[in-house]
Parts: structure tokens; sequence; C-alpha cells
């Protein structure tokens, strides 16, 4: 019913103005595009067609061996800057997900004395992003002897008072029922945290689970921080070493840039859906 | 509140005060793990560095050379620090509007299309795939590379004009250019989002109220309608925005590698505190700061614009 209103006004301007509409949209869709296509012509590419006199739309042949002169590279060790960033990634969504959610509940569900004042002592940490206290943090972990470690790199970011207040909204509009029955069954807490409320919470984790992966994976500030020796860079911290490199090889850089977008590429195309609703979540919120 | 059964406030059956009674328990169990973190990781720091700004505290987080309010002085009248203070004042005053400008358009854009909606959502979402270092990578060694064969300078060769050093020559400042257009391309997919979401939770009717009233489509329901129902929406992009431009390091540390300018002041306090000098004293001085004030920020949005009022429109 309502979506007649704005089609009955549709005579020959109409139909031009939304002609303009997908014309606009679809230059600034191209706009938004042209980095992609940037690496990956460049990623494909010799050095000699990217620096070449004349711009080149695509090469000439398709160059698949720079995928493994990148992970040949001794340089870099791109391979191994890979499988950190992989396995930090998972061990921060996992965590940062295990902690914050039981604490979110605790906070929203189990009635406390002061629960309220600890609430309010998570509350505050929200006002100080954690980027602005990296100095702190690093004079903390390193006296911790955690520098150039894998605890370093995850074990500091777990304790988000943000995602820990975004599970405690999302439990406080849990139906109730759900657990009193859990607990006329005998569970407690635990249990009904755990056979209830979490398999009926899937698509909120899944949403925060996508968020937190995207962010650990793109962080940058804290594992250059972190990451002194070359064992321990995760992917942002090679691909940033590139730049600075002396030598500049251009078909290499761009393959390692395309490598490191790929996996989260993916994660745009099939878990899209969650994704959009963990940026709603997140961010009206923030 | 006391713990005692006979509150009146809640009504005590025998099944509620058997819960308080074991709740105790489970509450710490539940939010032990993460307020002891909470205690280490982000507590802890912000204290010791708090002391630490008050030493000299060079190659060493266990100082012992009390030296009060210096480190404070030290970063203040460093023009260095200000200096960056300042960078980020300008950062913020492009980023913030030019960014909630056109993430509202592309959600404007994107709302009125009929068919292939979701496809354009995704393409303007996509770069938030990217993370600032790459993006950083790619602005820096192909789209504003400062030589002939950069995508720029191959564009505007077409017209004759000569290579411009976008990054390598502070004037004039075309690094900028680079700086901001590369949060916006990052960014502004993600702001569409939410934007996007707002739009949708506007009541149609309020349209065609307006409509009966003789409100022409286009800039005067825009201007009436649409706007002051996004309010909520473009309060909360705004704040976002301000606090994502404050933390901006990546690409800055990136694009701006080994040159003296464009430093904002994250970039400016990992050099003090992780460059050669390793002042953790001056350092920790300049992070609590920097911490004060966005303290402040926070505090003085939460007082003027209201998380609470937006929800009441939404």
């Amino acid at each position: 019913m309502t979506t007649v209103v704005p089609t009955r006004r549709r005579g020959r301007r109409g139909v031009l103005g939304s002609a303009g509409l997908y014309f606009a949209t679809a230059v600034c869709a191209l706009l938004f595009l042209v980095p992609f296509y940037l690496i990956v012509r460049n990623a494909l590419s010799t050095d000699a067609e990217i620096t070449g006199e004349n711009w080149q739309w695509f090469p000439s042949t398709v160059q698949w061996g720079n995928v493994t002169e990148l992970f040949d590279d001794p340089t870099v060790p791109f391979g191994r800057s890979l499988g950190n960033s992989a396995v930090v990634g998972i061990l921060h969504t996992v965590g940062t997900l295990l902690v914050c959610s039981l604490a979110g509940y605790g906070l929203a569900r189990i009635p406390y004395r002061h629960a309220n004042k600890i609430f309010y002592a998570v509350l505050v940490t929200l006002m100080v992003p954690a980027a602005v206290t990296f100095v702190p943090s690093f004079v903390l972990v390193s006296s911790l002897g955690w520098v150039s470690s894998m605890q370093g790199l995850i074990v500091p970011g777990l304790f988000s008072g943000f995602t820990c207040f975004l599970f405690r909204q999302y439990f406080l509009g849990f139906p109730k029922e759900l657990e009193e029955a859990a607990r006329v069954d005998g569970l407690g807490y635990w249990g009904a945290y755990w056979r209830i409320v979490v398999p009926n919470s899937l698509n909120f984790f899944a949403a925060i689970a996508t968020i937190t992966f995207i962010s650990g994976w793109n962080a940058f500030l804290w594992p250059l921080v972190i990451g002194q020796d070359q064992e321990a860079w995760t992917v942002q911290v090679a691909l940033s070493s590139y730049m600075t490199n002396q030598t500049v090889n251009f078909h290499l850089i761009f393959m390692a840039t395309a490598v490191s977008i790929l996996p989260l590429v993916l994660v745009f195309l099939f878990l899209q859906r969650w994704l959009v609703q963990g940026v709603a979540q997140t961010g009206i919120k923030g | 509140m006391s713990s005692t059964p006979s509150t009146p406030t809640t009504p005590s059956t025998s099944s509620t005060r058997k819960g308080v009674r074991g709740s105790t328990l489970s509450f710490w169990i539940f939010t032990g793990p993460f307020l002891v973190g909470l205690v280490v990781f982000v507590y802890i720091p912000i204290g010791w560095s708090a002391w630490l700004s008050f030493f000299e505290a060079r190659y060493t987080v266990t100082p012992d050379k009390f030296i009060g309010f210096d480190n404070y002085k030290l970063m203040l009248t460093n023009g260095d620090f200000t200096g960056s203070l300042v960078t980020f004042t300008v950062f913020a005053a492009i980023i913030v509007p030019v960014t909630w400008a056109l993430s509202l358009g592309l959600a404007l854009m994107v709302h009125r299309l009929r068919f292939m909606k979701a496809f354009f959502r995704s393409v303007f979402f996509l770069p938030t795939a990217c993370s600032f270092v790459a993006a950083s990578l790619i602005w820096k060694m192909s789209v504003f590379s400062g030589v002939r064969f950069g995508m720029m300078n191959t564009v505007l060769g077409w017209f004759g004009v000569e290579n411009i050093a976008w990054l390598a020559d502070p004037n004039p400042p075309w690094y900028w250019l680079v700086i901001v257009t590369v949060r916006l391309w990052l960014q502004a997919g993600f702001y569409m989002i939410l934007f996007l979401a707002a739009l949708q939770n506007i009541p149609p009717v309020l349209y065609e109220a307006a409509a009966i009233d003789g409100a022409r489509p286009g800039w005067q329901t825009f201007r009436h309608i649409t706007l002051p129902q996004l309010r909520a929406t473009s309060t909360a992009v705004i704040l976002l925005l301000l606090v994502a431009a404050y933390q901006a390091f990546d690409e800055f540390f990136n694009l701006l590698a080994k040159t003296t300018w464009g430093r904002p002041p994250l970039v400016e306090l990992y050099y003090t505190a992780l460059g050669d000098d390793q002042d953790y004293g001056a350092g920790s001085a300049g992070a609590v700061i920097l911490t004060l004030l966005i303290c402040m920020v926070t505090l003085l949005q939460g007082r003027f614009l209201g998380f609470g009022k937006g929800e009441d429109a939404r």
C-alpha cells in the first residue's frame, strides 16, 4: 500500500530521474571499485608492465607465477605472517566472544549487590579508546615479557568493554521466559546459559564474531608495537614493511596486498548478512 | 539495595530468594575472567602510565627519578606534540563533514534504487574489508604514486598536467588529498549502512502527509522530513567519525613514513615512546593528555547531544 505513493508520481520525468539515479550510482560504484581493479591488475602483471611508458589496462599475460614468487621471497616472511594473522584473528575472535559474552550475561541477568557499580567501571573504559593507551599497554606487556609473542598479540585485546556492553544490552532483551523454563527444569545459570541462551542467540554471536574477526585481521598499531621480531609479524605489519623497503617489487607488493585482502573479501561475500547486522548493532550503539 | 530477602521492591517468592543466594558465586564465575582482564590490561596500564608520567623514564619502565610535571611541560611546550593536535583538528574538520555527506549521499541513492539495490550496497560496503595498511599501500604505490606511472598522474598526464609529488612534498599540501580520500574510501560504506538502516525506519506515512501538504519531492521533503528523521543517526555517525579520527594512525604512519609533516597525535606518541629515545615518561604524559582530552570530548558530547535523546527519537 505504502509503495504506491512514490510510484504514482512517476511520469516521463520519473523515468529520466531514475535513469539519472542509476547513472550516478554506477559512476560512484566504478570509482569505488578502481582500487580493487588496481590491486588485481598490478598483482598479475610484471614490473615492466606496471611501470611502462604507456598505461596498460590489463597484463598481456596473466602472471600467476607471482603467487609462488611472493611466498618464496626471503626478505619478508609473508607466509609466516599470514599464518600469524590467521591464528591471531581466530583466537582473538573466539576469546573475545567467550569472555565478553559471559560477562555481558552476568551483568544483564545475574542479580548481585554491586552489579551496577561494576557495570559503571566497565562503561568508564568505553570513554578511552584502546589505541590512545597503546604506550601504557606496551609498558605493561613488555614487563610481562610478552613482546613479539602470540599472547602479547592476542590477550590484551580480549577484554573489550564495548563488546561486553553490546552483549549486556542484547541479553537484557533476551526473552526471560525461556530462561525461566530452563530454571524450572533444574538448570543453574551456567546450564541455562549454554543450553538455552547461547543456542538461541547464534545470530547475534555470528554478527559480533564477523565484526571482531575483521577488526582483528586489519589491526595494525598494536601488532606493529608488539611484533618487533619478524617472526611475530602479522600480515598488516608485513604489508607495511613493503612500503619502506629499499627495493620495490611492484608485482610482489600488490600480490601480497591481494592475498591479505582475500580472506576478508570472502567473509564479505559469504557472511554479509551477519556483517550488516553487526555493523548496525555496533554502529548505532557506538 | 541490600541483599536481605525482605527488600520490598522485589517480589520475594521462595524460588527467587534461593536464586539470589546462589547468584553471587555465579555472578563472579560469569564476569570474573572479563573483570580480571579489564583490570590487568586496561586499568593497571592507565594507572602505571599516570605514575610513569611523573618520572624520568628513558629506556626503562621502572624509573626512580621523580620529576613532577616536567614531562607534561615538555610535551605541552613541544612543538611536535602540540602541532600534532593541530594536525588532528585540521584532519577532523575535513574528514568528519565530508564522510558524513558522502555516506548519507550514497545511502540516499541506494535507498531509492528499485533493482540491483543489494549489488550496489555491497560495492560501496566492500572497501570496509580492506585494512588501512592495504589501502595506504594502494594509494601510495598506485593511485597517488608521485611517479609518472601513478594512476592520478597518468590521468592528469592525458590532460597535459605535469606529474605531482603527492606525498613527498608538503608545499602545496597535496598529501591531505591522499590522506582524506583513503579514509573516505574505506569508511563511507560503513556509515552508509547505518544511514540505510535509519532510512528504512522512517515511516512512509510522513512522506504521504508531506505530499498532501504540498511539499515537493526532492529538496523540500529531504530538508523537512528525511534530515530531521535522521537526526539521531547523524549525531551518532558524527561522533563515531570524530572518535575514529582521533585515533587515526595507520594511514598517516604508512603514507607519510619518513616525513616530518602531517603527524597526528598517536603517530607523534609512537615516535616519542617507541622511537630512538624510548622516552616512556614523556610518552606516558602524552597518553594521559590524550586520554583526558578524549574523556572531555565524550563527556561534552554526552551532555550536549545526548545519546538518550537520540534513542527517544528513534
